[in-house]
């Protein structure tokens, strides 16, 4: 026992039983293909890109305090890396690896200067990257300029397999991406990270190199975003500038990552289950259904802030996937209740 | 003379960005937030004016109603959506003006369709008249008009700032609104009048936008987009800054289109040319700072050398 009467834990039992939940729970869906029908493979594809951008969306907003508006930048290049890449003739599938891994390397010059910027600079500033993009996409004509073109590379596979394969590869990139992201949170880049999102002018004080954490998140969440927009043009097959450059991909991300917990590791997930089931309701209500999205948004933003998770986590002290510490003041007789958390 | 020509429509061009810009400068400077909805409120204006000049109201009589309404709006938004926020740093006033841009461009949408408008009809001969320079200069008088409205705005706004006592708070709260508080400044009232004057300048930015061509409900983004370039290249926070960012931002667009369409036979290059003038001068200021934090350009030299 410490001397202070307190001890600091990572994991506790919830956590380490949820762990083993999740693990049980990834191998159960590497099998979805060959138990479930096509449709519900189909459906299970989208909500895991879904994952991928919200947790991106958080790892940048929730984790480092950069609020982009121009993510969608990275989901368009990808796709249109990927065309680049298949029309010249790669195959399909490493080109939707490719194209993710272009679209950060793209990220990393832009970073340079767009992580000078502080808070709605950087939001509106993101929002002209994407829009110089997009202008730059529509000026090549390879590509079909606004009419845009197709991945038809694809129909080399039969329905069926590329079904099958899109499934398997959008689950093991999110699998992948939240890996590493957990694994990034849990270093000690997660914590300067949330340091520089607290106070940046704090953090840089005690040594923390802000710009290259920053730079970090920021390249990883565009490499992310840029696997969504792989992943999207593999299950959509056509590439149309104006939809996968649309700052509608962005507002989703925020819904998400919004709705299921800003800075916190499971909320995202969440959020994107929500997102799914409400689209899956109301997609069809067109124009209403935007205007619950953007409503929905302020008023999580003003009254929920935490999300459903993080109002979770706060009132429970629930913490299933622990990506911080927490300290447990040790009752005299040697019971433990939950005490404070430290995250 | 072409190029000219090009210049003398830039310099106009950039009277509209500056009127667009001087709410958000505005809200930036008092507040430290930046509206993402700006853009849409602009056009939610202009579509207020439609609505009037549809029941055969002229648009400027229309403005004169739509004005105030919009100065309202601004102050409700402010003491319901961006009061709350204001302590919680700058991700909350983003998320939530992000989500209000969304319910604004899509309740338009639900009421107007997607269809263009404009509200040239409503304003008679002035929608076409111009004045003869040269043979190949021409200046619309609307544009005349728009430039006018906006250097004697910041002109208003600049002497309401120096010389009143609501300027005086207004500077004294952008300061340090907990110290404003302790000599007797209501630093709510501040913010929300600040907010009404912003909104109610972004709707006869939104107008005008309406009068010189024309408009649909998803057009907020692109015009959030110029007012915050314009606001960045003059340097934020500062009017007359804004006037020099819409002019610099309005002759880069002109000279782009001009260019691409000599050269290189391609007419998109009017909103490219804006985007990557307004890119450079971000990466250019960020090197002086850069190269100011090292020590100057003598040490910096010295150091690679």
């Amino acid at each position: 026992m410490s001397e202070s009467g307190v001890t600091v834990e990572r994991w506790s039992a919830s956590s380490l039983a949820s762990s083993g939940g999740v693990a049980s729970l990834l191998v159960a869906l590497a099998f979805v293909p060959v138990a479930l029908s096509a449709n519900a493979t189909d459906k299970l594809t989208t909500l895991f890109v879904y994952v991928i951008l919200a947790a991106m969306w958080n790892a940048l907003a929730g984790y480092a305090g950069l609020v982009s508006v121009g993510q969608q930048a990275f989901f368009g290049l990808g796709a249109y890396f990927a065309i680049k890449l298949a029309n010249a003739g790669v195959g399909v599938y490493p080109t939707l690896v490719l194209g993710a891994l272009l679209a950060g390397a793209v990220s990393i010059p832009v970073s340079w200067f767009m992580l000078r910027l502080r808070g709605g600079e950087f939001a509106i500033g993101m929002w002209v990257v994407a829009e110089v993009v997009f202008r730059l996409v529509i000026l090549d004509h390879s590509v079909g300029g606004l009419t845009g073109t197709s991945l038809i590379g694809i129909n080399g596979y039969s329905p069926s397999d590329r079904r099958n394969y899109n499934y398997w590869l959008t689950l093991g990139t999110a699998i992948l991406l939240l890996g590493l992201v957990y694994w990034l949170l849990r270093s000690r880049v997660g914590a300067s990270l949330q340091a520089i999102r607290d106070d940046e002018e704090a953090a840089a004080s005690v040594g923390v190199r802000v710009l290259a954490g920053k730079g970090l998140i920021f390249v990883l969440a565009a490499v992310g975003c840029g696997a969504a927009g792989t992943l999207w043009l593999a299950t959509s097959i056509t590439f149309q500038p104006n939809s996968f450059f649309s700052v509608q991909w962005t507002a989703y991300m925020l819904f998400m990552a919004l709705v299921g917990g800003l800075g916190t590791f499971e909320g995202p997930i969440i959020g994107a289950i929500v997102f799914f089931v409400v689209q899956d309701q109301f997609g069809d209500k067109g124009v209403w259904y935007l205007v619950g999205l953007g409503a929905t948004a302020i008023l999580f933003a003003l009254l929920l802030p935490r999300g459903i998770w993080g109002t979770i986590e706060d009132r429970f002290g629930l913490r299933l996937l622990p990506v911080g510490y927490r300290l447990r003041r040790l009752v005299p007789g040697g019971g433990a209740r939950p005490g404070e958390q430290l995250t | 003379m072409i190029w000219a020509n090009q210049v003398v429509q830039g310099v106009l061009l950039g009277g509209y960005y500056a009127l667009l810009a001087s709410g958000l400068s505005l809200m930036f400077g008092v507040m430290r937030i930046i509206n993402l909805a700006h853009g849409d409120l602009a056009v939610l204006g202009a579509f207020l004016v439609l609505v009037m000049t549809d029941h055969g109201v002229s648009a400027f009589v229309a403005l004169a109603a739509v004005l105030p309404a919009m100065a309202a709006v601004g102050w409700l938004l402010q003491r319901t959506l961006l009061e709350r926020g204001l302590r919680s740093g700058a991700l909350v006033p983003l998320l939530t003006t992000f989500g209000l841009a969304i319910v604004i461009q899509n309740l338009l949408f639900e009421k107007f369709g997607a269809n263009v408008r404009s509200l040239g009809p409503g304003i008679g001969t002035l929608a076409y008249d111009s004045w003869t320079i040269t043979t190949q200069i021409y200046v619309a008088k609307l544009a005349v008009l728009i430039f006018g409205v906006a250097v004697a705005l910041l002109l208003g706004l600049q002497l309401v700032l120096a010389r009143t006592p609501l300027g005086r708070a207004l500077r004294a709260t952008a300061e340090d609104p907990d110290t404003a508080e302790l000599v007797g400044i209501n630093s709510r009232a501040v913010y929300a009048f600040a907010a009404a004057i912003a909104v109610a300048t972004v709707a006869l930015a939104g107008a005008f936008y309406g009068m010189r061509t024309t408009f649909a409900p998803y057009d907020g983004p692109s015009q959030l987009i110029f007012a915050f370039e314009a606001v960045v290249i003059g340097g934020l926070g500062s009017l007359w800054g804004t006037l020099l960012g819409g002019i610099v931002l309005g002759v880069s667009q002109n000279m782009g289109q001009q260019i691409g369409q000599q050269f290189f036979n391609n007419s998109e290059w009017f909103l490219p040319a804006g985007h990557i003038v307004f890119l450079a001068v971000l990466a250019g200021r960020l090197v002086v700072a850069e190269v100011a934090a090292r020590g100057g350009v003598r040490t910096v030299l010295g150091q690679s050398a």
